[in-house]
Parts: structure tokens; C-alpha cells; sequence
């Protein structure tokens, strides 16, 4: 099998896998990085999303043979220790009910406010549509992304 | 003032501890009264430095606390809220509390079920005796050490203060109060023994704090696994990994009535990671045929394929290659077949009776106009967020199963007699929940990786993909309901709910529910149609469409009579004042309460422009809800705009907590009456993965507004009650907002031919 190799929260991980083994999965099984969630498989919930490039991607439907050279970050490198503003406003508002969607939400928001520092209300909706919480603790996640762009924008 | 419970156990109960149905709170709950001879003592005493106090207590050294908190945490929030309650009694800092997973354990706790929004309220008295239990130990153990009398020393926040004022954490005497805990329950044990059987050994009485007394509970306490959660940290079932772990995945009969005849496995097996492709179900198979297994999945008759893999993707692709020949192994059914087979039972005579009040048919003879509507409802996958998967590692000696499980003892029992294994070799350990919603109460997922595992004896996680997961589910029944009423002098004279379903009735509570006790003549019928496809438990069960189908008839009613819906409902609930009937389940006052609490908080009497507003009451789970639901128009299409929630659960345990529950339940009321939509085709299931199958989206999330009624009564459970009424309030609206009432979910498809919804 194929060696890869990804640049990963910063550091340069080595992967034997089949070509077309989707990023979710090579973190999740080959790196234990399980953070990143399994939900749909085909790009419709956001739990495996992930940054290639500092871009909210969905990881179940990259595959690793097409990530080299680009820059990777997931749940678990979005800050040493919790800190980044999003994870804070997260435990703040305290919007997890079950927690399994919450990882992808926090990465597509995280990628949201950096291109969109200052966004209203209706923005922040449109932004995490993509993101399915079947608990839908929706109500949640939208004040904590508001509050989050408080925060970075303070 | 503050009460004393009595706790009082018969030897006959201890003799039934083992039995989860007996559904005691009391019985076996934990140390304090385990007899049997297989309890572990929970000192031992060459361990003190870190003290197992209890099955739910451990003190430190130090005065750090763990708890453990007993019940399945599937985001309803008992992890943090049980232990909250303990902790209350126990009178300790929370900062100082660390909250760890209890594993299953049948000798020492009682009901670990998450199911029917009841931990809480089954817990309530017991957690906070065994958190008081333990309070009062430790002082023992101070006033020992002190030589002073117990009754002058306080306890608070994890210190002992005696009558000169002198301290002790309690850290300090977490040693002999584990010592005179040890000693109390032998001697307990012992009287116990020396009863006869049916003698009542005296009750132990133990003193309990006043609720204005409380300074944990009732304040907002955060998640306790956030940190884990916001960090990626491993949690989930689908997270666990052991040493030599291998995956698993199945392929199971893609409809409903289908059994595997052969199967071609060549190509799976050439691929790379694939480790072996087996053939699991004879067993299950063989047990359903003795009828001595719950065995949840219809598909069990039919034997399953299995990938076993070095790693999920390989499974995932290799399932796909493998050649499966199925047969009918029993008819394959359509949803259109279905909707013409309920409608037929409705048409028809054959129901069985729950319940009959005065004489209906009379009511309806005399009456000056009879109003009879019919409402429909599709079936629903759960869609828990994570699917369902479970790791089992079985060996000669043990079985280790861990992952996600609302019912761990039924799942370990039911392991145990389909591998032919003694229970006591299983150990299970439950993870946190990516949503279970009814889903994980059956444990089909477990018994598959039980015998996977039986099979090639190696760990393995079984795990299930989306399609898998909403193709074999156990999905909420296509229901229809049909409800006359009887209008006579600008009455409501009679009531008859006729129910039609697939799979199952409502069950005995239901006809119980408002507005039973409110009419003279009241009368509940069922009757079903046995499917081969599995249906089961769904987060509200049958309340979750029944209340929009009788609270939408309500508001209809009180139209057609001219009658104001919120004054038409009070008026019902106060012939219900009083009522010796026993069977009712809800109360009127606190019924009436929550409606009239939701109808101020949302300014139902004083609508903005433009805002069409739907109001309803409902009771179920042992809690009361009063709903409003604000629609308006934009681009002439309604939007729900906003919830307003008014809720009596008694007290509130963790306001923060509960909020959330209530919203979500709100939310995916709306959400599910608005666009869950699924149905068979030939025994297929019409949607195998969210591009097909529409759930709720933050753009289409109305803002949800919470309201408690403030009393000290004990608490009642949030995870389900806030649903069912949320799909009436957004009815009702949608009706004043479009002039077209709603008979079928889900309402934007059904609405999909008028250019209102998109």
C-alpha cells in the first residue's frame, strides 16, 4: 500500500493506506484523531468537517492521495488547549446536548469568522446550515458563534 | 423544613434486586442495602487512600469528590444532572467533583435505562439518600474522632464544623467514615438475614435538606465531558479502541421481508485490509424462533454477512463487492399499501378498547354536529447522529462489551443468552451517546458485535454506516388518527380517538392523558397491523404525533364553535379539578398553569403584525407543557419565527441543562412534523442518507423561549416532554397564517403542491 504523507496540525504525518481511504478515516482509525466525526459518509452533515487551507472542508470526501502539500487542521489542533475563541464561547454558552456534531461545528464556524469577523445574525445561520445537530441545540450554536466573533472582534 | 425519608425494604424486595423491572428506586439501589452475597463490599480497606465510599461515591484524601453517575447519558444531561443531586446532599464544592461513567451494574444501581425522560425522576429520591447517607457518616466519623455528639456538628461544602468550632474535611475522616459505613451495612445485612420472610425490618430514616436550602441545585451547572467534547477528546462509542481491535462491518437484507440465500465473497476477500468475511445470525436466528430473545430487528430471520477488516474504510468498501442473493422471506410491504391498510382499520370494527368513559355513541346520536377528522403520519428513523456500532471482545472467560446503549442490562442479558455464556462474565461499559432518541434502547447492534466477536475471538468493533443505520432501523410507527367529536349547545358532549398503526399501539398511559377526564363521554380505541418491518420506540412515543393530531382537533373545535382556544382549554381542565379518578395522569392545575404562563410569555393575547400564533397544552412523560408558536409570512411562505415554552418538570435541577433539552425537544418537534418524511417501497426503505432524508437546518431553527413554573415538587425528566407539543403550536399557526389546516406530517411536503413552502 501507498505511503502518504500529511501535514497535520502543524506536524508531517505518515500514512500507508489505500489511495482512496477518505481522510475521516485515516485519522480516525490510522492516526487516532477521532475527534473528527463519522456521520453521513457523503458530505451532508458536517460532522468530519476539518480546515484544508484554513477552508472548512468535509473530511469523508477528501481523499488522502489528494492532500499533499496542503495545510490540515482538525478539532484537535484548533487550539493547544481548548482556547481558541470558538471553543470558548462553546463551553460559555455551553451548547453541547449529546456533543457528537459538535467538532464540526466548531470547525466550520472557526473557518466562518475568519474570513467573516463581523458577521450578523442571519450570516451565522446561513454559515452553519451546512452542519446537521440532531439534537438541535441550533439555538446554541448560533449565540456562541455571535459570541465568538464578540470576542475575536474585542 | 427540611424531610426525612424513611427508607424501608422488605426481604422480599432484596430478594428481587437483581430483577430490573422491579423498577424499586430503593431496592438494591446501592450500598446500603446490598445483601446479596456477590455485592462486593464497597471499602476495601487496605484501599483508603482513594475511598470507593459507595457505588456512587469516592472521597480522597484530599476532599476530592468522584462520582459515578449511574444512567446512559445520551445528551439528556444526567451525567452532570444525577451526580448534582448527590452532590447536593453530600454538601460538597462542585469544583471539587469529578463525574466518571458508571459501568453496569445490576447489585448496585437500580434502572439503568435512558428511556421515557424517567432518570430523574426515578432517581430523585434516591440520589439524594445516598448523597445524604454519606453526608451523615462523615459527621459520625468527626464527631467520633472529636468526642462530641454527631447532632452538634454541620457539614457544608466538604467540611465538618463541631460546636467549638473546629474543622475536619471531609478528607480528613473519609477512612473511618468508610469504616462505620462498612460496619453499619454488615450489621443492616445482618438483621435483614435474621427476617422472616415478609417481615419488615425497621426503616432507617435519614434526614434531607429543605429545597430553599440548595446551593448546587437549581443553578446552572455546565456539561460535564464540554471540555472533552470541545476538544475532539475520544467519548463515543465509535471513539473506543482496544489492543488488536479489528472492524467490522455488516450487510444485512436490503428490505424488509427479505432473507439471505447465498452470497459471493470472493472479491471482498482478494482486498487489501480485508481479514475474513463471515456468516453471523444463526444464532439470534434460532433464539427468535424460541421466542427467547427481544430480538428488536425483524431482519434477524435472515442471516447476515459480515467484513471483518484491519480498518473501517476496507470494510466499508469491501461490504459493497460482495454478492448477496436474498429471498422473500415474507411479503415486502409499500407505504402505499400501508396508507390503505390503516385507513381500512379505521373504516373498519376491529378495535380493542383502553379506555371508555359515559357512552359516546349516545353523545354523538344527541349531538347537534359531529366533527370528525382524520390525521396521518409517516414513519421515522431515529438518525442519532452517531450510528449505531458497539465492541465486543469475547474470550473463554470473559465477554467485555463497550459502546453506546440506552438498555445495558437487557443488552448484557440478552449477550449472555444468545452465547450460551453466564451474565456474570460480562462486563459493560457504557459510553457518552451520539443521540439515541429511542434508538439504543434496542440493542440488536450489540448482540451483533457480541457474536461477531463470539466468532472470530478477537475484539471487534461492530459499526454501522449512515445507510446501514437508517436502512435497519427500528423506526417510529406510520400512524394514523382519527378523532370525532360530538358539539351540542356549543359544547364538546363526546370524544372517540380511533388509532391506526403499524407495528404497535399507544401504550396503556396514553388514553389517560388530557383531555381524558375533561368530557362526560370519552372513549380511546386501537387497533394495528403486524408489519414485517421493525418499529419501536421513538423519542416521544406516540405522543410525539398523537398531541399534534388532538391538540390541531382542539383548536378546530374551538373554531367551529366560536370558543377562544386557550379559554376553551382551561375551562376543559377545571372539570378535571377534583377528579378521583385515579388512572388520569396529568394534573389540571399545573396543566393550566403552563398554558397560561406560555400564553403571557408570548404575548398571545397582544399578537405583533403579522405574527400568526398557535397555542396548545400537552402532558406527557410526567411533565406539563404549554407551547406557542410564532409564525409569519415572508415572500408568501410561513416561517417559524420563534417557540415560547412554558414547562412544570417540578424542580429544576440544572437550569442550563434543562433548557437545552427543552429546546431541542422544541426544535425537532418542528423539525420532524415540518419535513421528516420516510416510507417503504417493496420492503426498502424510501431514503438511506441525508441528501434523501431532511432534517431540520439552522436556517429553518425558530428561536426557542423557556419559561418554568416555579414550584418544589420533585422533578420530572425533559428529554422528551418539550416535542410533542411543538408540532400542534406550529400547526395551529400555519393554519391562521395560510387558512389551511394541517391532517398530514410532514407538513412541507403536504403542503408542497401550494406555493407556500419550500
Amino acid at each position: 500500500m501507498p505511503t502518504y504523507n500529511l501535514k497535520i496540525n502543524g506536524s508531517s504525518q505518515s500514512i500507508e493506506a489505500a489511495e482512496d481511504t477518505p481522510l475521516l478515516w485515516a485519522l480516525r482509525d490510522q492516526l487516532d484523531m477521532v475527534g473528527t466525526k463519522f456521520g453521513c459518509g457523503i458530505g451532508q452533515c458536517g460532522a468530519c468537517t476539518v480546515h484544508v487551507d484554513g477552508n472548512a472542508t468535509r473530511s469523508c470526501q477528501l481523499q488522502i492521495s489528494q492532500l499533499d502539500g496542503k495545510e490540515i487542521t482538525t478539532i484537535e489542533g484548533l487550539s493547544e488547549d481548548g482556547s481558541h475563541p470558538v471553543q470558548e464561547a462553546w463551553k460559555a454558552i455551553d451548547v453541547p446536548q449529546c456533543g457528537y456534531c459538535q467538532a464540526g461545528q466548531i470547525m466550520t464556524a472557526s473557518a466562518f469568522l475568519e474570513k467573516n469577523p463581523n458577521p450578523s445574525r442571519e450570516e451565522i445561520r446561513n454559515a452553519m446550515t451546512g452542519n446537521i445537530c440532531r439534537c438541535a441545540s441550533y439555538n446554541r450554536i448560533e449565540n456562541a458563534v455571535a459570541k465568538a466573533a464578540e470576542k475575536k472582534m474585542a | 423544613m427540611s424531610s426525612t425519608i424513611q427508607t424501608k425494604f422488605s426481604r422480599r424486595s432484596f430478594l428481587r434486586t437483581s430483577s430490573l423491572a422491579s423498577g424499586g428506586m430503593l431496592i438494591g439501589f446501592n450500598f446500603f442495602t446490598a445483601c446479596k452475597d456477590t455485592v462486593k463490599m464497597p471499602v476495601d480497606i487496605s484501599k483508603l487512600d482513594y475511598n470507593d465510599f459507595n457505588a456512587f461515591i469516592k472521597i480522597s484524601k484530599e476532599g476530592m469528590v468522584t462520582l459515578f453517575s449511574p444512567n446512559p447519558e445520551i445528551g439528556q444531561g444526567v451525567k452532570t444532572s444525577m451526580p448534582m443531586i448527590i452532590a447536593e446532599e453530600l454538601d460538597v464544592a462542585w469544583e471539587n467533583v469529578n463525574v466518571v461513567q458508571g459501568i453496569l451494574d445490576t447489585q448496585n444501581y437500580v434502572r439503568q435505562v435512558a428511556g421515557g425522560s424517567q432518570s430523574i425522576r426515578f432517581g430523585w429520591d434516591a440520589l439524594r439518600q445516598t448523597g445524604a447517607f454519606a453526608r451523615q457518616m462523615l459527621v459520625n466519623a468527626a464527631a467520633a474522632k472529636w468526642g462530641v455528639d454527631a447532632s452538634e456538628c454541620t457539614a457544608k461544602q466538604g467540611v465538618i464544623t463541631n460546636a467549638k468550632g473546629e474543622t475536619l474535611g471531609y478528607g480528613d475522616v473519609v477512612d473511618e467514615a468508610a469504616a462505620l459505613e462498612a460496619e453499619r451495612a454488615a450489621k443492616r445485612k445482618a438483621l435483614i438475614e435474621s427476617l422472616a420472610e415478609g417481615e419488615q425490618p425497621p426503616a432507617e430514616t435519614i434526614e434531607l435538606k429543605d429545597p430553599k436550602d440548595y446551593t448546587l441545585i437549581g443553578t446552572d451547572v455546565g456539561n460535564v465531558d464540554i471540555d472533552k467534547i470541545i476538544t475532539g477528546k475520544p467519548l463515543f462509542g465509535l471513539d473506543y479502541k482496544a489492543e488488536g481491535m479489528v472492524y467490522a462491518s455488516v450487510l444485512r437484507p436490503p428490505a424488509f421481508g427479505q432473507v439471505l440465500e447465498s452470497y459471493d465473497d470472493t472479491e471482498a476477500k482478494a482486498m487489501p485490509g480485508v481479514i475474513d468475511v463471515i456468516k453471523i445470525g444463526e444464532k439470534a436466528k434460532a433464539m427468535l424462533e424460541k421466542e427467547q430473545i427481544d430480538w428488536t430487528a425483524k431482519l434477524a430471520p435472515s442471516e447476515k454477512v459480515v467484513v471483518i477488516a484491519e480498518n473501517s474504510w476496507a470494510a466499508i468498501k469491501a461490504k459493497k463487492t460482495i454478492k448477496a442473493l436474498w429471498s422473500d422471506g415474507s411479503p415486502l410491504e409499500s407505504t402505499k399499501a400501508h396508507d390503505k391498510i390503516l385507513m381500512d382499520l379505521l373504516d373498519g370494527k376491529d378495535f380493542t378498547n383502553l379506555r371508555k368513559d359515559g357512552d359516546v355513541k349516545k353523545a354523538f346520536k344527541q349531538a347537534d354536529k359531529v366533527v370528525e377528522r382524520t390525521y396521518e403520519s409517516p414513519f421515522l428513523p431515529h438518525n442519532c447522529m452517531e450510528p449505531m456500532n458497539f465492541y465486543a471482545n469475547v474470550t473463554d472467560s470473559k465477554i467485555h462489551l463497550v459502546g453506546p446503549v440506552q438498555t445495558p442490562a437487557s443488552a448484557a442479558s440478552t449477550v449472555a443468552n444468545l452465547l450460551g455464556r453466564d451474565e456474570k462474565d460480562i462486563r459493560l461499559e457504557m459510553t457518552r451517546m451520539g443521540g439515541g432518541f429511542g434508538r439504543r434502547l434496542y440493542g440488536d447492534f450489540v448482540y451483533e458485535a457480541a457474536e461477531i466477536s463470539d466468532k472470530i475471538r478477537r475484539p471487534v468493533k461492530m459499526f454501522s454506516t449512515r445507510e446501514d443505520d437508517m436502512t435497519t432501523g427500528v423506526y417510529r410507527p406510520a400512524i394514523k388518527y382519527r378523532i370525532a367529536a360530538s358539539i351540542k349547545d356549543g359544547e364538546i358532549t363526546g370524544y372517540h380517538l380511533k388509532e391506526a398503526a403499524v407495528g404497535g399501539n399507544m401504550y396503556g398511559l396514553i388514553p389517560n392523558f388530557f383531555p381524558a377526564g375533561a368530557l362526560d363521554n370519552y372513549q380511546v380505541d386501537v387497533a394495528k397491523y403486524d408489519s414485517n418491518i421493525t418499529t419501536g420506540a421513538w423519542r416521544a412515543p406516540y405522543t410525539n404525533f398523537l398531541s399534534y393530531a388532538e391538540q390541531s382537533f382542539l383548536d378546530e373545535l374551538a373554531e367551529d364553535m366560536g370558543k377562544d382556544p386557550v379559554q376553551m382549554r382551561l375551562d376543559m381542565l377545571e372539570k378535571v379539578k377534583g377528579t378521583t379518578d385515579d388512572r388520569i395522569q396529568y394534573s389540571a392545575e399545573r396543566l393550566q398553569d403552563v398554558l397560561k404562563l406560555a400564553v403571557e410569555k408570548s404575548g398571545y393575547r397582544t399578537p405583533k403584525d403579522g405574527v400568526f400564533q398557535g397555542v396548545c397544552a400537552y402532558y406527557c412523560h410526567n411533565t406539563h407543557v404549554a407551547e406557542v408558536a410564532d409564525v409569519v409570512m415572508k415572500n408568501n411562505r410561513p416561517v417559524i419565527q420563534k417557540i415560547t415554552v412554558a414547562v412544570d418538570c417540578g424542580i429544576v435541577i440544572n437550569p442550563l441543562g434543562a433548557k437545552n433539552q427543552i429546546e431541542g425537544g422544541a426544535i425537532d418537534g418542528v423539525g420532524h412534523s415540518m419535513y421528516g418524511d420516510f416510507g417503504f417501497e417493496n420492503g426498502m426503505p424510501t431514503a438511506n442518507n441525508y441528501d434523501k432524508y431532511r432534517l431540520i437546518r439552522m436556517n429553518e431553527t425558530p428561536i426557542v423561549e423557556t419559561h418554568f413554573v416555579k414550584n418544589t415538587l420533585s422533578p420530572t425528566g425533559l428529554g422528551e416532554p418539550t416535542l410533542p407539543p411543538a408540532g400542534a403550536a406550529v400547526a395551529i399557526a400555519m393554519k391562521k397564517a395560510t387558512g389551511n389546516r394541517m391532517y398530514k406530517q410532514p407538513f412541507a411536503t403536504n403542503m408542497a403542491s401550494k406555493p407556500i413552502l419550500g
